[in-house]
């Protein structure tokens, strides 16, 4: 919201400069966004004539001209070929300052003294547009004989050498504040003026006490002129005032207001919009003027939209609506749309007599969405849907009417139509200083509160605070004590710590594991990336995520754009993706990580309206030289050991897509998969056009939790001597390390210490065809006494014949 | 006999004198000491001598064993020394070569930052709190005091699953969770991703991250709001830091304010990072609304809170001096690497 500080000055003296003023309202909690303070920044510019202009003899495009300036005669050379003899122009004297920064002075220009500048539009920071015949580069014409006249009323000839800030009335002070949604009634200057008069300590002059007054003691009609008013759906209108002018002539708007419409960033259109405007920016009542002639019927309804009803706004955009959209309409048509717009059908034209103002309070709620869905978030609609005071309703009309007669572009056609089914409810709460005290940390009496609310124009009678009709924010003791605290000053406000029962700041289980994941594969050499938790149907097929995944994707109904359209079920493909922009930017190598996490809507969970699975995931993806497979495994197995995850199984995985099905695994403890450690599949690969082989694991941090022990138990250090053993068998290639361990460990029972596999043989001539050789170093050890060679023989023949069983090994001698 | 002995005692210390190496000198101690050395063969030869020259000779063969064992140590002492001297002569290295270490990684900063905050409210006795980012529009809006139609629900651009399931647009949901859950006292922070709709630019990004807080007890007050948001200033930003309030508006909490910090890159003389204003608006916080605590089954007239969130994107932009946004979602290791 926009507000002028003259307009300001209407309510309140204001003792402070601009800037000041703006640090002052912040503080108080209208914040300020910009301070605009247009015309201060011109200085020593004055109003000029041109006498005379010549060639400068040294130069092609140089005019040397004589400048009459009231007292003196000045020599200007300018480059500009726009002007004329008898010109009036805007002429920067030596010492003169310019919005741009530039200082002017005297100064040789190719041997021809030049003492001043003329200037352009731009160098004045006025708009090309604000004054008739100007151009953007070239000299601003203030006044060309029988052609240029920028100001209609003034002989700009009687004013040479006087400021043109003056002339022109060029100096604006404009501060633009953030309204925050609870403070409708500050998207008035009325109530900025009267914020201001609070935060200055100073009286609100309420210079429409007049109309607050004849508002009381204007009549109730049924009808006027004919027209009636019925309220279909009071749900949504709260109240409904219609007053007329007769008369009218339509035409510009006194020079006064269009200024003030301009400071607050509108446009003059024509004398009775104007009005309208005005008086929104004014009292922060949105208005509608219609002409009576096109109410068919004369009969106004507000009603609620049939379904597919149509309607062409004011924009000459058709709209169509339905019945949750609540439209003002004649006997056979829609005329506006409820605090949105109004129809192109009932415009205000040239020869409109009779106009009626409408002043009507309609249900935020409904007003937001209906402007939202027609995609129309217009000034009226932005100011509804914060909820507006019918009370205001009324004395805004009666502002309109008053200032039609004051522009003289109307006359008052006596009474009001006035439809207000659910009068305004006015909000009282009890005064409770201590308990305003303790909520604020503060120790304030009853008077210095009494004060401040009393500014606020909150009456207290018998300890009651009674809220005026334009606060209907204000609700219950808190939003007094905001009240309080906002011209108390938030910055006088103490810093005390908390006086309560001791609490215990620790980390719960899963934050823990996270914290030694992170640690982990930092010393590791891993660095940690972040990931939008979006996918697309592209990124999934790239990294071949399977059909029943894929299903399990969330869809956002209304998505940035088409490559974030769902929530990932899987973190790979934002892994990979991640991989190829550090290929693409031609690092050799990444080792990458992510704890992020992946959305999944299982057991139609969405479709139940309950939130959907959720899991934690750390996803490593590297490429780069000297990886492999069992690097990665190495990584997820320590942080398995870092968690105290101990029992678990390793198992081949072929069936996961997105990994190379030779060169994949889970990890499972029981039937829950906990990790999956793998290449990324060839295909894969070639989706992304990644021309390295990239290692990828998945670890599911949620339920990894679940089997994470934070206890670790001391055994004790073995007192009896360990008898070693190195075994080496020949197996078929097939045969997996895994299997041989298995049957080691279960042959061996508790007497195995340790089995280090140490070396993987593989020589055709040696071994014959898809043979491999496979050593171990075992280590034996019984807790309780020395063992005897005898006893791990016994065990060492066990492991050999059930080895040769089992998966056809031949002991290598 | 005697002279035999002041021969061997001669030569041998000539011998121990030249002697070059350890190896040398212990053959010269075997040669003269040893079970078949000269000065051992003298003893042996003593039986041949009469009564009175025995413990004569013998006292000076045991004189000159000492003398020499002496001089064997001390000359032993020496060798060694030399010998020392000479390998860490050879075994001299350069030192400024480049050092034999496993690579470390990084820690993103995002995750640094939330880390850091993590530590100071820890300590504070607050617990971390967590909730999901696929959302009830329950507990993102109604819970807060923002039911349907509450213009409130106009400030941010919410991504919807359903009417009903929405991206969170901020870490607050937790706290209604929390609340419903627990009964105070309650002290928590929820860091965590939040989603709004706004297209990916320097200063923008559809997904960024927020730490949220949330005390409910007795007797708190929104003096004790500033001391703790001070107090974190100081220990996040530097001790220097101030902080200041501003009003504002929250739909959850009533009083409600914005908090600026000094700018702690400049320390409030005004640079780029705060646009000159000395000052960098830091987080929204307030007194949690009575409506809030009332929806969360919490009475309003026993206990009282309060409530503050921040973006983390912003604070580790400032403190890293990193300007794009749009660098700490695009993983370059070289990137990553730097921190």
């Amino acid at each position: 919201m926009k507000a002028s500080r003259e307009w300001l000055e209407e309510y309140a003296n204001i003792d402070v400069d601009t800037l000041k003023l703006g640090d002052i309202l912040t503080m108080a909690g209208q914040k300020v966004e910009t301070i605009d303070l247009r015309g201060n920044d011109i200085k020593n510019v004055v109003v000029g004539k041109i006498l005379e202009i010549k060639k400068h003899e040294d130069s092609d495009h140089l005019l040397v001209t004589k400048v009459d300036i009231g007292k003196e005669i000045l020599q200007i050379v300018t480059g500009a070929p726009n002007i004329e003899v008898g010109d009036i122009v805007p002429i920067a004297k030596n010492g003169a300052e310019l919005p741009n920064g530039k200082n002017i002075k005297t100064g040789m220009l190719r041997g021809v003294e030049s003492c001043g500048m003329m200037c352009s539009v731009g160098e004045l920071n006025i708009d090309v547009n604000e004054y008739q015949n100007q151009i953007e580069d070239g000299i601003m014409i203030l006044e060309r004989k029988d052609k240029i006249k920028v100001l209609a009323n003034t002989n700009l000839e009687e004013h040479l050498g006087e400021d043109i800030v003056k002339v022109l009335d060029l100096k604006e002070e404009v501060i633009d504040f953030e309204i925050t949604p609870n403070r409708p009634d500050c998207l008035s200057i009325e109530g900025l003026g009267r914020e201001t008069a609070v935060a200055l300590n100073t009286d609100f002059k309420n210079p429409r006490k007049d109309i607050d007054e004849k508002s009381k003691k204007i009549e109730d009609k049924d009808e006027i002129e004919g027209l009636k008013v019925d309220i279909e759906a009071p749900d949504l209108c709260y109240r409904y005032i219609a007053r007329m002018v007769k008369n009218v002539k339509i035409g510009p708007s006194p020079k006064w207001m269009v200024k003030r419409l301009k400071a607050c960033g509108m446009r003059s259109i024509n004398n009775i919009v104007d009005i309208t405007n005005y008086v929104m920016l004014e009292m922060g009542q949105p208005m509608h003027a219609f002409d009576i002639e096109s109410i068919e019927g004369r009969h106004i309804t507000v009603r609620r939209a049939k379904n597919g009803e149509k309607i062409v706004t004011l924009d000459e955009t058709e709209r169509i609506l339905d019945e949750n959209d609540l439209v003002i309409a004649d006997d056979k048509k829609p005329v506006a749309i409820a605090g949105v717009m109004g129809g192109l059908n009932s415009e205000i034209e040239k020869d409109t007599k009779t106009v009626v103002f409408e002043s009507a309070v309609f249900y935020g709620g409904s007003v937001r969405k209906t402007a939202k869905k027609v995609g129309l978030r217009t000034e009226s609609s932005s100011r509804f849907e914060k909820g507006l005071s019918p009370e205001n309703a009324l004395r805004a009309v009666n502002r309109a009417v008053q200032l039609v007669e004051m522009l003289g572009a109307g006359e008052e056609i006596k009474g009001k139509i006035d439809r207000y089914p659910t009068k305004q409810k006015i909000n009282k709460i009890k005064l409770e200083p201590e308990k305003i005290n303790k909520l604020l940390g503060t120790n304030l009496s009853k008077k210095e509160m009494i004060n401040i609310l009393e500014r606020l124009e909150i009456k207290i009678e018998d300890d009651i605070a009674i809220i005026p009709y334009f606060r209907q924010d204000i609700e219950q003791m808190a939003d007094l004590a905001e009240e309080i605290a906002r011209f108390y000053g938030y910055d006088k406000l103490d810093t005390t710590l908390i006086k309560a029962e001791t609490t215990l700041g620790v980390k719960n289980k899963e934050q823990k594991i996270e914290d030694k994941i992170l640690e982990t594969l930092q010393n590791n050499g891993l660095s940690e990336i972040y990931t939008y938790g979006f996918i697309n149907e592209k990124e999934l097929d790239k990294a071949n995520i399977s059909e029943e995944l894929k299903k399990l994707a969330i869809c956002i109904k209304n998505p940035l754009n088409d490559d974030y359209k769902y929530m990932r079920p899987s973190t790979i493909p934002s892994m990979l993706s991640t991989i190829t922009t550090n290929i693409n930017k031609k690092n050799k190598e990444a080792k990458l990580f992510d704890i992020s996490r992946r959305y999944q809507n299982i057991n139609k969970n969405i479709e139940k309206g309950e939130v959907p699975e959720e899991e934690k995931i750390l996803t490593i993806g590297m490429y780069g030289e000297n990886l492999d497979f069992y690097i990665v495994k190495g990584l997820i197995e320590n942080i398995l050991q870092q968690i105290s995850v101990n029992r678990y199984d390793i198992e081949k995985e072929k069936n996961n897509m997105s990994y190379h099905p030779g060169r994949c695994a889970n990890i499972k403890i029981g039937k829950d998969i906990i990790a999956t450690i793998g290449e990324a599949h060839p295909k894969v690969l070639d989706n992304y056009e990644i021309n390295k082989k990239v290692y990828l694991a998945e670890l599911n941090i949620t339920k990894v939790t679940k089997y994470a022990r934070n206890s670790k138990k001391y055994v004790e250090i073995p007192k009896y001597p360990a008898v070693e053993r190195d075994i080496a068998i020949i197996v078929d290639e097939n045969i997996e390390v895994g299997q041989i361990e298995k049957i080691i460990t279960k042959k061996a029972k508790k007497l195995l210490e340790s089995k280090e596999l140490f070396d993987i043989y593989r020589n055709e001539e040696v071994l014959g065809k898809n043979k491999k050789s496979v050593a171990y170093a075992l280590i034996f050890r019984d807790k309780n006494k020395t063992l005897l060679d005898e006893e791990v023989n016994k065990v060492m023949e066990g492991i050999v014949s059930e080895l040769e069983k089992d998966v056809g090994a031949e002991l290598r001698k | 006999m005697k002279e035999q002995i002041e021969e061997i005692k001669k030569n041998s210390m000539k011998e121990i004198e030249k002697a070059e190496d350890l190896k040398v000198l212990q053959e010269i101690k075997v040669k003269y000491l040893g079970k078949k050395g000269e000065l051992t063969q003298v003893l042996r030869g003593m039986g041949k001598l009469s009564n009175d020259e025995r413990p004569i000779i013998g006292k000076l063969v045991n004189e000159v064993r000492d003398i020499l064992e002496e001089e064997f140590n001390k000359k032993e002492e020496k060798l060694k020394s030399e010998e020392l001297q000479k390998r860490l002569e050879t075994e001299n290295i350069d030192v400024t070569e480049p050092s034999k270490k496993t690579e470390l990684g990084s820690i993103h900063p995002i995750t640094q930052i939330i880390k850091e905050v993590e530590e100071i409210f820890l300590g504070m006795g607050y617990q971390i709190a967590d909730g999901p980012e696929v959302e009830k529009t329950f507990y993102n809006f109604d819970q807060l005091n923002a039911p349907e139609d509450h213009p409130s629900r106009d400030l941010q651009d919410t991504f919807y699953i359903t009417d009903d399931i929405i991206l969170r647009s901020q870490t607050s949901p937790v706290q209604a969770r929390v609340m419903e859950k627990q009964k105070p006292p309650i002290k928590i922070i929820c860091p965590g991703a939040v989603y709004r709709s706004d297209a990916v630019d320097a200063t923008h990004s559809p997904v960024f991250h927020q730490v949220e807080g949330l005390v409910v007890d007795k007797n708190i007050s929104m003096t004790d709001l500033k001391g703790t948001l001070e107090m974190f200033a100081k220990k996040c930003l530097g001790e220097n830091t101030k902080i200041r309030f501003r009003p504002h508006h929250f739909p959850f909490t009533e009083p409600s304010a914005e908090a600026d910090v000094s700018c702690f890159v400049c320390g409030g003389k005004g640079c780029k990072v705060c646009k000159g204003e000395g000052w960098i608006e830091l987080l929204g916080c307030g007194m949690v609304h009575p409506n809030v605590l009332r929806n969360c089954g919490i009475d309003p007239n026993e206990y009282s809170g309060f409530a503050f969130g921040f973006g983390v994107e912003r604070i580790a932009m400032a403190k890293f001096g990193i300007e794009d946004l749009r660098l700490l979602y695009e993983n370059d290791v070289r990137f990553l690497k730097q921190f």
